[in-house]
């Protein structure tokens, strides 16, 4: 049927020829080397100027990193990522105009290893990363992916309350940081782990198990995306940084949105495209470069020559309908030259978004995803998509045979690695001794209160909509890596304790999560 | 080796759901579909006893399939509800002429009453004599205009407590997408409503019982019940945002089927900003109708044809509008900008 549509013809000019004009507009005397945008040409002094001042501008206007800070910068090697550690050289050096003061880290996770990339191969992308990273002075981490192996559950269990700084807060912190400017942060910054690690080749078999398990792209993209996060935030916790800076600029953004939303990621977009995020508690993210589109990013890494380094990822030479993300991204580029202000008007969507908050106490883990850590978008609520999706389920299978697909996980034993579904629920937990047997103290509590039940724990119920969908193309889920599956036992036995003591709790009684 | 019934695990399935990809049977089918409704129905509590609905019927399959089901789970299940056909002649010829033929079948094949209200005798103009002054391109703004609020005036006439339209989850999930492309974030906010509350006089509450119902089930739907559905999409296309949302949708569902529920899952989870502005909505100062202009979308728009200013209603000239209210002259630049169309 043909819909209600108001117009919007104003929006939809196309590309205008681009007509360059010789002078710069800034200075109006410099003869113009970059055109950001129709009529906006540059001398090269002029767009340097606009692009620091962007640049600042962005921190300045949000003021959430403090003083004397200790900041972590992402660093994919991509030229948004580059072009942010150049902005913060720049910012730091002594000719800068306001100096930044806050001290920066660099973190690169290596995903070779997901990605089926040889080991020469990895090394010879670092070395490259290396060179660019000793040249700023920084210190600096590698981290390869095989790392999510090794994580402590703490990644995904407890999100310490972000702690509000209101605005007295940073006045006092900038205070305070004058009085230790000259001695304290001018110091020669340590560069102790600076060397490529070594990667078990144990570990990249059993990342690529974890990767080959999960069946579709889509979801192997999602997935990727979550076990960085919980990598870049355990760096930063564990090198003692409290802020982490993604490279994320303006078309990423407008990308990232529309995939978020194709994804089911409606209520965590504020956090997904914002600024900042604060979803892991005390390791705030934040997107300084969200301002800046792609071109002006090219523009500026070519013309003041800013390093960057080409690492293929999990979709580089994908066909376009290969994955959700994919395709939005070609569908972006490709309507962003036919309609010029695409990026942006999907970006202002973006700004006018905020968290969701459905759940009120942020500090009950249980309410968030075990995987993206968001606040769980699951409740079932009347007339939903959730809960119209579930009739549908219900209503096409016979309840009898109960074909649904487990999503159940049981602690694993000596289980052939390559059996895809999920045993029977009468394992016991303790007894076979596998090698990621219960001995450690963080599962002893886990088969303690479930050593009588049924061995069995339904991730699902952990997961928020989006990556229940992504779980949904797993083949097993035996191959997340065992912080994700410790997690979600602890989170199974709370609640079951709960259960069998809620006769006797006043309230909520949610003590001691 | 044929396929069972995932559901009654006893008669042949004949088809794969695109919902869920399960197989079923045709009776299957039918229940899970028509139940579905129901539940959607029951959960957003669209309907109370003994209120008249009024089903707009365009012919299209989505109406169709609608009239067909509502009628059905009136009777099933005891809703109480008075049921009638309300449909909308644009006066386009050919393609208004073989739907309105099969609306007219509808009506006796459901035993509903019907009503046709033609934009002539509500607007003076037919969508065609529309389509010769302002061109082909910008006709889908009179014509979306003019529908919303023909359906409106209609219903008034018949004295409806409510309307029900045929939008199915692909069209919910497809305004999603487009208002995010055109970041209108006041549409975007309400385009996942499954209804909408009586927003003053001259609106009537509508709602979409089709809501979670996928475009490919509907079509399976109709076509295993045989139903009677006009099958040619409006030939005036529509927008173009539209358009380009459309077929993202469709490649989006290619790779992911669940695609279309998870759009709307994230549309009904959005959240915006506390202090972003809002549109204030008034009312038009001409008509009554619901407008956050001076003038009312489809005023602007008749005011602009019968005064041979096409452009008037297309572009923002929400600064003219005054001075139409007022019906004072409009300068000879304002003249000249306004008349001519592009085609
Ligand atoms: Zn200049
Ligand atoms: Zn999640
Ligand atoms: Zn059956
Ligand atoms: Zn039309
Ligand atoms: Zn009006």
């Amino acid at each position: 049927m043909c819909q209600v549509d108001e117009n919007y013809h104003d929006d939809l000019d196309p590309a205008e020829m681009l007509n360059v004009s010789k002078k710069c507009i800034k200075c109006k005397e410099a003869s113009a080397a970059v055109v950001i945008r129709v009529g906006d040409t540059y001398c090269r002094g002029c767009f340097k100027e606009y692009f620091i001042h962007k640049f600042r501008a962005m921190l300045g206007k949000n003021r959430i990193i403090f003083p004397g800070e200790k900041v972590l910068l992402a660093v994919s090697g991509g030229p948004s990522s580059c072009s942010m550690l150049s902005q913060v050289q720049e910012g730091l050096s002594q000719t800068a105009h306001r100096k930044l003061r806050f001290l920066p880290g660099i973190v690169h996770i290596d995903e070779g290893g997901a990605v089926g990339h040889s080991m020469e191969e990895r090394q010879k992308a670092l070395a490259e990363l290396q060179t660019v990273f000793k040249a700023t002075g920084f210190p600096f981490y590698f981290v390869p992916l095989e790392k999510v192996l090794d994580l402590p559950s703490s990644v995904v269990a407890t999100a310490t309350a972000p702690s509000e700084h209101p605005a007295s807060a940073y006045k006092s912190a900038v205070n305070d940081f004058i009085h230790i400017d000259s001695s304290s942060c001018s110091t020669p910054l340590d560069q102790e782990e600076t060397s490529i690690p070594e990667v078990q080749e144990s570990h990249t078999q059993f990342l690529q198990q974890l990767i080959v398990s999960v069946k579709t792209l889509t979801a192997r993209q999602d997935l990727l995306n979550t076990l960085r996060q919980h990598l870049l935030v355990d760096t930063a916790r564990t090198k003692g940084y409290s802020k982490l800076m993604l490279g994320d600029n303006c078309t990423r953004l407008a990308v990232k949105l529309l995939t978020s939303v194709s994804l089911g990621r409606g209520a965590q977009l504020a956090q997904d495209t914002g600024f900042s995020d604060s979803r892991y508690g005390d390791i705030i993210s934040v997107r300084p470069m969200r301002d800046f589109s792609t071109k002006e990013i090219a523009y500026y890494n070519h013309i003041f020559s800013v390093p960057s380094v080409f690492i293929p990822g999990l979709d580089t030479k994908t066909t376009n309908k290969a994955s959700i993300q994919h395709l939005t991204e070609s569908f972006v580029t490709k309507l962003q030259t036919d309609f010029p202000s695409t990026v942006s008007t999907i970006y202002r969507t973006s700004e006018k978004l905020q968290t969701a908050c459905r759940s009120s106490s942020t500090a009950d883990c249980c309410d968030r995803c075990l995987l993206c850590m968001c606040s769980l978008d699951t409740a079932p609520e009347n007339a939903s998509a959730f809960q119209a999706t579930l009739i549908s389920e219900q209503l096409s299978q016979n309840t009898f045979l109960g074909a649904s697909r487990s999503t159940k996980i049981i602690p694993r034993q000596n289980q052939d690695p390559l059996e895809s579904e999920i045993a029977a629920p009468t394992g016991q937990c303790c007894s076979s001794g596998g090698e990621e047997g219960c001995g450690s103290a963080e599962n002893y509590e886990v088969c303690y209160s479930s050593a009588h039940r049924p061995q069995t724990a339904d991730v699902k119920s952990f997961l928020c909509y989006s990556c229940q969908l992504t779980i949904k193309d797993m083949s097993s889920l035996e191959h997340l890596p065992q912080y994700v599956l410790s997690e979600a036992w602890r989170r199974h036995s709370r609640s079951q304790m709960r259960e069998e003591i809620s006769e006797f709790l006043l309230d909520d009684g949610d003590e001691g999560d | 080796m044929p396929v069972l019934c995932s559901s009654c695990a006893e008669k042949r399935a004949v088809l794969k759901r695109p919902k869920t990809s399960h197989s079923l049977c045709k009776a299957c089918f039918f229940w899970a579909f028509e139940e579905e409704v129901h539940q959607t129905i029951l959960a957003a509590k669209l309907f109370k006893p003994g209120e008249t609905v009024g089903i707009a019927a365009s012919g299209g399959k989505d109406s169709t399939v609608l009239a067909h089901v509502m009628k059905l789970l009136n009777e099933r299940y005891d809703y109480g509800l008075e049921l009638m056909l309300l449909s909308v002649d644009e006066g386009i010829t050919g393609y208004r002429d073989d739907s309105l033929e099969t609306v007219k079948r509808n009506q006796q094949q459901y035993e509903l009453p019907l009503k046709i209200v033609s934009y002539e005798e509500l607007y003076g103009w037919t969508m065609d004599a529309i389509v010769k002054q302002v061109g082909l391109k910008n006709n889908c703004t009179f014509c979306g205009v003019f529908r919303r609020q023909a359906l409106d005036r209609g219903a008034i006439m018949l004295k409806v407590d409510k309307i029900c339209t045929g939008h199915n989850a692909d069209d919910v999930a497809e305004t999603v997408l487009m208002n995010i492309l055109r970041g209108d974030i006041a549409r975007l906010r309400r385009c996942t409503a499954i209804s909408t509350a009586s927003e003053g006089e001259g609106v009537v509450p509508r709602c979409k019982p089709l809501k979670y119902a996928y475009e490919k089930e509907i079509v399976l739907y109709a076509y295993f019940k045989k139903l009677d559905y006009f099958s040619t999409e409006c030939i005036y296309s529509p927008n173009a945002y539209r358009g380009y949302a459309r077929t993202f949708l469709k490649d989006l569902e290619s790779i992911r089927p669940s695609v279309i529920m998870d759009i709307i899952h994230s549309g009904e989870n959005l959240s915006v900003r506390e202090g972003v502005k809002m549109p204030v909505q008034g009312t038009c100062s001409r008509c009554g109708y619901i407008s956050s202009q001076a003038l009312c979308k489809a005023c602007v728009l008749l005011e602009g044809l019968n005064r041979g200013l096409p452009k008037l209603g297309i572009g923002k000239h929400h600064r003219l509008h005054d001075k139409i209210l007022s019906q004072q002259p409009l300068t000879e630049k304002e003249e000249k900008k306004l008349k001519s169309v592009e085609f």
